[in-house]
């Protein structure tokens, strides 16, 4: 699987998401960063990692979907290659309107760090295939703007489309319906909060992050 | 010319914020308050000729997001 990890100022989950592609793909990614209009050729999938891209300036992800690289992963993902945004990924992939709906600011207005247990909703998609749906998994999140909202008819429609991947199995961020993760529409965009990638070896306390991965390289691999 | 936009948050959507600080108006004492909505006040100083459709335009693209947020723009009166 080849893969890219994009760049902003400010990204700072950069690292573990290409230790973790690296890990399970067996090899490293392109690390690229924003100012890059062009992506490299033939890429399986983009991951746009957490942090605080922009200082969080004007609203979490917004300065960032404005970057120049957005236009080249906007293509690809129209082109049907993979798109996985992980925390600030998420509010980039909403600001870019790759994703409907929007982050605010957490239920709770805290920053909450910790381990959250997760429902996989939908174990259809390439990014979740591993999983067994309705299986309970742990996952860690790290994030102050969190909490996603959406209209009613968009919810419905995530919800009647089975769109929504991974569900909080408590409320932790006042996000509508308790939703921690969405596809779009083809099914090669996921957007999520809870960090998939800090979950993916032993030494990270849980390994739940991992098939995650697992489920990418195997989708590839049957397209190849 | 000075024009400001006002970002808020559309009616009906949960403010974290503005509950927070009705709260803390209250802990002062200040009992008479209702309801509290936080928003931004953002000020642009633009070149002549800059239309009000390109205002607009910079609020839907970039200024406000309108999944959750209204905008209103008021071009400012040069100072006498």
């Amino acid at each position: 699987m080849k893969s890219a990890v994009i760049v902003f100022p400010g990204s700072n989950c950069d690292r573990d998401m290409a230790e973790a592609l690296r890990l399970v793909s067996g090899r490293a990614p392109a690390m690229v960063w924003h100012r890059e209009a062009e992506l490299p050729d033939r890429l399986d999938l983009i991951a746009i990692p957490g942090g605080f891209s922009y200082g969080d300036y004007l609203r979490s992800g917004a300065m960032a979907a404005q970057s120049p690289v957005m236009h080249a992963v906007r293509e690809a993902a129209a082109r049907g290659v993979f798109v996985l945004g992980v925390c600030n990924g998420f509010q980039v992939l909403t600001e870019a309107h790759l994703l409907p709906g929007a982050l605010m600011r957490n239920a709770g207005l805290s920053f909450i760090c910790r381990d959250v247990p997760l429902v996989v909703e939908n174990s259809q998609s390439a990014f979740t295939a591993r999983y067994d749906a309705g299986e309970a998994i742990t996952v860690p999140i790290a994030h102050h703007d969190g909490n996603y909202q959406a209209d009613a008819a968009t919810l419905d429609r995530l919800e009647g489309e089975g769109r929504v991947a991974f569900r909080y199995a408590e409320a932790v961020n006042g996000s509508a319906r308790r939703i921690a993760g969405i596809l779009n529409e083809a099914g090669n965009v996921l957007g999520m909060m809870p960090h998939p990638e800090r979950a993916v070896e032993d030494a990270h306390g849980r390994t739940d992050g991992r098939r995650l991965f697992e489920g990418l390289v195997e989708a590839v691999s049957q397209h190849a | 010319m000075k024009v400001h936009v006002f970002v808020t948050l559309k009616n009906g959507v949960l403010d974290p914020q503005g509950k927070a600080i009705h709260h803390a108006l209250e802990g002062l004492g200040f009992t008479g308050v209702n309801d509290v909505r936080a928003g931004k006040l953002i000020e642009l100083d633009l070149a002549d000729g800059v239309t009000d459709a390109e205002v607009e335009e910079m609020c839907r693209k970039l200024l406000a997001n309108t999944v959750i947020e209204n905008f209103r723009i008021e071009r400012v009166e040069a100072a006498a």
